[in-house]
């Protein structure tokens, strides 16, 4: 009689036990099947933006993509958000524009080639105006010691000119 | 005694290192050389009736790959489009019709080059207009800046011998037209 209590006490424990482990096992794979479906935050307008402003589509030239209303700029943000929504990089995003559409698409053109004149020319111009205006200063500021005999007679000469046009104001002023 | 010194400075001026001008005069001059060849291939404009198509190879939607050179002996319809076009969309059913006319005679190839657009979009136009001839993206606007074209749609008639026959810059507006532009293509 104690065996069999036991033997279905046992039986009981064993089924609660695993009745216990599928409720659990069902709601492990809930939280998991739950996780999955979990969508991905939706990709903003700044954030297709922000490279879209990098780019430039050759529709429409001379108007960066983020704020071209053609069409062809429309598609071309539309599927910079289906990159970004894919998990893609800005890097990515912008490697596929090149391929694609060539290094036109870029506002700053990449640093290869003849592109290279664009960021050398600047500060080399830079760098040879300041070197003529400094050696253009040092020239005018050594000139009179350098022939000063050469400038006395210029300057007495428009001393006297000054001289004369004086007398002549004076004159002029007193008649009137 | 001032003119020994007067005569004393162009020599001293003579003496002195003249390399950084130099420089400066051959970099300017080669700034300005390539300025000058930009600007003439600038103003070129549009390719004219009788000259030479320059090459291309257009790798279709379905992985294809055309090469003009290899298409001599062929005449080549080859049209600029893009899907956000309207006046695309005008002629994209005529253009259909006209290689399905010509497509049993084996000598016309009909080829359609995306432009500037989204592969999504250029393959739901291709469904939508049905079109049933080769068509491919424009990969690096290369074959676009080739032929210096200044919009969508645009429509090249290359004939066998590679030579440019026929340019159109707008949409043709019926089948009859595209044909009465390469037949006599076809006959030369």
């Amino acid at each position: 009689m104690m065996r069999t209590v036991r033997h279905r006490t046992g039986r009981k424990i064993g089924w609660v036990a695993v009745l216990l482990s599928g409720a659990m096992a069902l709601l492990y794979l809930s939280t998991v099947s739950a996780q999955e479906s979990t969508p991905r935050p939706p990709v903003s307008d700044d954030q297709v933006n922000a490279i879209a402003k990098q780019m430039y589509c050759p529709v429409c030239e001379n108007t960066p993509l983020d704020v071209c209303p053609t069409q062809a700029c429309i598609e071309w943000r539309e599927l910079i958000r289906e990159m970004l929504a894919e998990g893609k990089t800005e890097t990515e995003i912008r490697q596929y524009f090149v391929s694609r559409f060539g290094d036109r698409v870029l506002a700053a053109p990449p640093a290869r080639g003849l592109n290279w004149l664009v960021y050398v020319i600047p500060p080399v111009a830079i760098l040879a105006g300041v070197l003529i205006l400094f050696s253009a200063l040092r020239a005018w500021r050594q000139a009179p010691s350098v022939n000063p005999a050469s400038k006395e007679p210029s300057t007495q000469a428009t001393t006297t000119e000054n001289d004369e046009y004086t007398q002549r104001l004076e004159e002029e002023l007193r008649k009137l | 005694m001032v003119e020994t010194q007067k005569e004393n400075i162009p020599a001293a001026t003579a003496r002195r290192p003249r390399w950084g001008r130099i420089l400066a005069w051959t970099g300017l001059f080669a700034l300005l050389v390539l300025v000058f060849f930009g600007l003439l291939r600038a103003q070129k404009g549009q390719f004219k009736i009788g000259e030479r198509a320059p090459n291309f190879t257009l790798t279709s939607f379905d992985g294809q790959t055309y090469d003009l050179a290899d298409l001599r002996g062929k005449v080549v319809v080859m049209n600029l489009w893009a899907s956000w076009c309207k006046p695309c969309e005008q002629e994209a059913a005529d253009l259909e019709a006209a290689w399905r006319h010509y497509q049993p005679r084996g000598d016309v190839v009909f080829l359609g080059v995306a432009w500037t657009d989204t592969d999504k979009k250029s393959l739901e136009y291709l469904d939508r207009f049905d079109i049933t001839y080769p068509n491919g993206p424009d990969l690096g606007t290369r074959i676009a800046q080739a032929y210096r074209i200044t919009g969508v749609p645009e429509t090249y008639v290359i004939d066998r011998e590679g030579v440019l026959s026929y340019v159109k810059f707008s949409p043709f507006l019926s089948v009859d037209e595209i044909i009465a532009v390469v037949d006599p293509v076809l006959e030369k």
